[in-house]
């Protein structure tokens, strides 16, 4: 078995040297395939032995080179890093499979320059999630912005490069605009940019003062991959992006790099004690509030399924940043949680969403009634996968749901109980209408009201389901919600000491 | 005698012997071949003279064996030493790249005039970094000078305007010099020194109308040859016409040079007990560095020439280098001094990657890099690399300077100008992406004048190219050559102005 501490390293440069093999087997495209899927495989393993590690209470890391005085290009394991870096490399494999069947079927063109960014942009989470001081985390957050850059604008047309413009836009603009002045701040208070339990920042409140919640903001907005508004529109804009791009970068490894930071941050950054003292993070958290409510209403008018499942996902982002800017113990354990369960079932539901796109070309959700019937497993995951999101049990996404309300009540702000549910009932509506509306309703023709359904309900001789590897994957993580709902208990041990616990 | 003791006068004199020799090489390779061996041979000279200054700190040499003051006397500490390495630096990559480059450019007729001005142009700036002498920085000045108004005026072959462009510069130049030394003859009339050492001396506790206006016309002089915006209208045109190679070599010294004199003024002529130094930071270079950094930037925003973009960007990146020696700290004059190396290093990789296309396209507008990255994947990335250091992406150069100058500001309490740093790089950012797109996301025009097929640069320009784009990088992770012997260098300086180090 290989040591936690060279997993580390490894778990860097496996990626890098996956995408120069995919370069290199360029001219056939199953060898090249093969060496995504076998990367993949290798990672995971390497991220699950830095997980295991963890769990028995190491922190395994290294130091790479210092940059300049106080300022390393370092890295350590530490739960939530853990945690993010297993979901990413997890998903990443499933992912890939997925792409295999999506680019495939769609006989999409550049092939090899997509599956080399995901590469890159894999290592590049990967060194988020260990980062062991802000600078470091800083350099892996843009290399992250860069190298999906050409994922988004994968199709080379007007939309995409607009697209593109907007995502390069505003993640360069809010990283460089406000979370580099915010970290070189902290750097010229506290003289380090380290992550450590309980806060750089609380040991110099003096030097702080009143301006605390300035400096929340500017993390808060600058990591603008956390999408909370107004810093969101760069994710419906990445969505002109290829399925599986959407499915795993904006359902995963970025947006999840952004909370993540933010949670980090709150943590080992100011420190919850600091915030909760202080209460500079109160505004914020009726910014994420708002956020959740707001991103909630817009997706309910989407047409377009990609659209609605990208302020979807806005709005269940600001869930994290509001659990960490509760600043009490179980909000930030119901965001931990969050980043895990709305992994697994945003993704699943981006992956049916490309699986109809690649069977039916369909990607209008007025458009989509009665296709249940014809893609019964497809519209299945997606049930499993939208009763995660909206949080009702047994699926993972309930146990966020219940830790942010305990968190919540911890903090006295009983209002904030209130948004959860309304943004639960939203929720219900806009999410779960969609395979309802798939499965009992009949295709609407030429403009005529759609109508109940009659006859046989599902025809199994003549079902119309995407490849095998566009519907396999779904099927997979919306098992994965399941199963997460009941090992919710080993993964709260696994992040007690994020708390303090443990 | 030996050459060890001689080693401070080298870096001057090796360019300016051999430049006349140039004349004598017959046309075609030759010249080009030994102006680039002289450069290296320069740079390998600077080299030994940082590593000389970082063991033993300061050397002076009498050149002459004259004592100053009465003598000229080269003073060389680890501030201009650094300097002297980066113009020797960027002179061997630009010369060695310069080939290929220059034969179409420039009339094959003038090429040995060509290189023997390139070396004439070196010798002068490394003259300025080297000198202790004050008078002596307005002879290597207007040496430097000279040869580049002629080198601009060579643009002529392939765009005409290059003559207004290098008679423009002339003019303006030439107003700057004549500020600059009638500068120097008032300090000369206050203290009968010429030597910088002994002026700082002579000129403590004495405050009259005849220093005060000789400050004023050094710093207005050293203003326009440093395009200190407002008087910066010289450089667009001038970086724009003229042929690449020199674009690049004077967009990633000229200007540089004239900040360190700039420096070197501020903090050991004058020093901070002269009223008026603490003035001009707050109320001349702090304002007009910002004032600088937006406007040029927003100009930048607007152009449709790569070029003249480029030469926008670096008035705009000039003042960053003002802004952080106005904040009058140890922290923002390392900023400084280490935006003035790095900065070097991206403006002159840029230039060199325009200078490919150029080669290839003929033209340096916005059209001409249209699908470039399909035609010429190697220049285009040299050009996005270098314009993400531009912008400031860690692992880049250009993210150091970013770091030391916002820590500069928070530290020195204009915690506001950091957040004006940042945004002015967000300009950056748009007008590189510009480019960026359009090489990488556009298709590459099937008719008109960049339709034809169009292959990569030959090696020869290519590999210098890369050399500086690696330079970018590495010294984007490595700051124990760059960022530590500047933080001693400004802490040295400090010492003598008078500042708390």
């Amino acid at each position: 078995m290989i040591s936690p501490g060279l997993a580390i390293p490894l778990a860097l440069w496996v990626p890098l040297l996956g995408c120069l093999a995919i370069w290199l087997l360029d001219k056939s495209p199953n060898l090249r395939e093969a060496a995504t899927l076998i990367t993949g495989v290798i990672l995971f393993v390497l991220t699950v032995t830095v997980f295991m590690a963890v769990s028995e209470g190491q922190r395994p890391g290294f130091q790479a080179l210092e940059v300049i005085d106080g300022l390393p290009i370092a890295f350590q394991a530490e739960p939530l890093g853990a945690l993010f870096a297993v979901i990413a490399s997890g998903l990443w494999l499933v992912n890939s499979v997925y792409s295999i069947g999506y680019m495939r079927a769609g006989n999409e063109k550049n092939q090899t320059r997509f599956y080399m960014s995901f590469a890159v942009a894999i290592s590049a989470a990967i060194g988020v999630a260990f980062a062991a001081n802000l600078f470091t985390l800083f350099i892996f957050y843009e290399v992250l912005t860069l190298s999906t850059f050409p994922l988004v604008t994968h199709k080379g047309d007007e939309k995409a490069r607009r697209g593109g413009r907007i995502y390069l836009g505003v993640l360069m603009a809010t990283s460089i605009g406000l979370l580099l002045p915010a970290i070189v701040w902290t750097y010229v208070i506290a003289g380090t940019t380290d992550f450590m339990p309980g806060g750089i920042l609380a040991q110099h409140v003096d030097a702080v003062g009143p301006l605390v919640g300035i400096l929340l903001g500017l993390y808060a907005f600058g990591i603008g991959k956390a999408a909370l508004m107004p810093a969101h529109p760069w994710l419906p804009n990445a969505m002109v992006a290829p399925t599986p791009v959407s499915a795993f970068l904006h359902a995963v490894a970025v947006v999840k790099a952004g909370v993540f930071a933010i949670l980090k941050i709150v943590i080992y950054i100011f420190g919850i004690d600091l915030l909760k003292d202080t209460g500079a993070s109160i505004p914020f958290m009726w910014i994420a509030a708002g956020s959740i409510l707001l991103a909630s209403a817009i997706a309910m008018n989407q047409d377009n399924l990609k659209a609605r499942l990208a302020y979807s996902t806005v709005s269940q982002l600001s869930y994290i940043t509001l659990g960490a800017m509760l600043a009490t113990s179980m909000g930030v354990m119901g965001g931990a949680m969050q980043i895990a369960a709305h992994a697994l079932g945003k993704m699943t539901l981006f992956m049916c969403a490309g699986a109809i796109y690649v069977a039916h070309h369909k990607t209008l959700i007025s458009e989509m009634r009665g296709l249940g019937r014809v893609m019964p497993f497809t519209f299945g995951a997606f049930f499993l996968g939208a009763m995660s999101i909206v949080g009702l049990p047994p699926m993972a996404g309930s146990w966020p749901k219940f830790f942010l309300m305990l968190g919540a009540a911890d903090a006295g702000q009983l209002a904030i109980i209130v948004v959860l549910i309304i943004s639960s009932i939203l929720n219900v509506v806009y999410l779960l209408s969609i395979p309802v509306q798939a499965f009992y309703m009949n295709p609407a023709e030429e403009g005529a009201k759609p109508q109940g359904a009659g006859g046989a309900f599902i025809d199994w001789g003549a079902l119309k389901e995407a490849p095998i590897l566009c519907i396999a994957p779904p099927m997979f993580t919306a098992a994965g919600v399941i199963a997460l709902f009941f090992f919710a208990d080993p993964l709260y041990r696994f992040l007690l000491p994020l708390i303090g616990g443990g | 005698m030996n050459l060890a003791e001689q080693l401070p006068v080298l870096p001057v004199i090796i360019p300016l012997v051999a430049a006349p020799i140039t004349l004598l090489l017959p046309q075609g390779r030759a010249p080009h071949l030994w102006a680039t061996l002289i450069s290296w041979l320069t740079f390998a000279a600077c080299i030994f003279l940082v590593s000389a200054v970082s063991d033993a700190g300061v050397i002076s040499y009498h050149l002459g064996g004259w004592v100053p003051p009465l003598g000229i006397e080269y003073r060389i500490d680890l501030a201009n030493a650094l300097v002297l390495a980066l113009v020797s630096g960027i002179a061997s990559v630009v010369f060695a790249f310069a080939y290929r480059s220059v034969r179409v450019e420039v009339d094959p007729r003038q090429s040995t005039f060509f290189y023997c001005a390139m070396l004439i142009c070196l010798t002068g700036l490394l003259g300025v970094t080297i000198t202790g002498d004050a008078f002596n920085v307005f002879v290597f000045l207007e040496i430097s000078s000279l040869s580049t108004y002629a080198l601009i005026a060579m643009g002529a072959n392939r765009d005409r305007r290059a003559l207004t462009a290098a008679f423009n510069y002339l003019v303006m130049g030439t107003i700057g010099a004549t500020f600059f030394v009638i500068g120097i003859g008032l300090l000369y009339q206050a203290t009968g020194t010429l030597n910088m050492a002994d002026l700082h001396d002579r000129l403590a506790g004495q405050s009259n109308r005849m220093v005060e206006a000789g400050f004023a016309f050094i710093v207005v002089g050293i203003g326009l040859k440093l395009a200190m915006f407002p008087l910066h209208l010289w450089l667009p045109n001038a970086y724009t016409y003229a042929p690449s190679a020199v674009s690049a070599f004077i967009a990633a010294t000229a200007t540089k040079v004239a900040v360190y004199v700039l420096i070197r003024f501020f903090y050991s002529v004058f020093g901070f007990d002269f009223g008026f130094v603490a003035f001009a930071f707050t109320y001349v270079l702090l304002p007009l560095g910002l004032a600088g950094m937006f406007i040029a930037s927003l100009v930048a925003l607007f152009q449709d020439d790569v070029k003249r973009m480029l030469a926008y960007s670096s008035v705009a990146q000039i003042g960053y280098m003002l802004l952080g020696l106005s904040f009058a700290t140890v922290e923002g004059l390392t900023a400084s001094l280490v935006h003035i190396l790095n900065h070097a290093l991206m403006k002159g990789a840029l230039f060199m990657a325009v200078a490919c296309v150029v080669f290839r396209t003929g033209s340096h507008s916005l059209q001409a890099f249209a699908g470039l990255a399909k035609r010429m994947p190697v220049t285009t990335w040299a050009f996005i690399l270098s314009g993400l250091s531009l912008i400031g992406v860690p692992l880049t150069v250009g993210f150091i300077s970013k770091w030391y100058l916002l820590t500069a500001a928070f530290a020195a309490g204009h915690g506001y100008a950091a957040f004006l740093i940042v945004a002015s790089s967000l300009i950056a950012l748009v007008y590189i992406g510009r480019v960026a797109e359009m090489m990488l996301l556009r298709e590459a025009p099937s008719e008109g004048p960049y339709a034809i097929p169009i292959k990569e640069a030959p090696l020869s320009m290519l590999i210098p190219m890369w050399v500086l784009v690696a330079a970018n990088i590495y010294f984007g992770v490595r700051t124990d050559l760059t960022g530590d012997l500047a933080t001693r260098a400004a802490e040295a300086l400090m010492l003598v102005a008078g500042g708390a180090p």
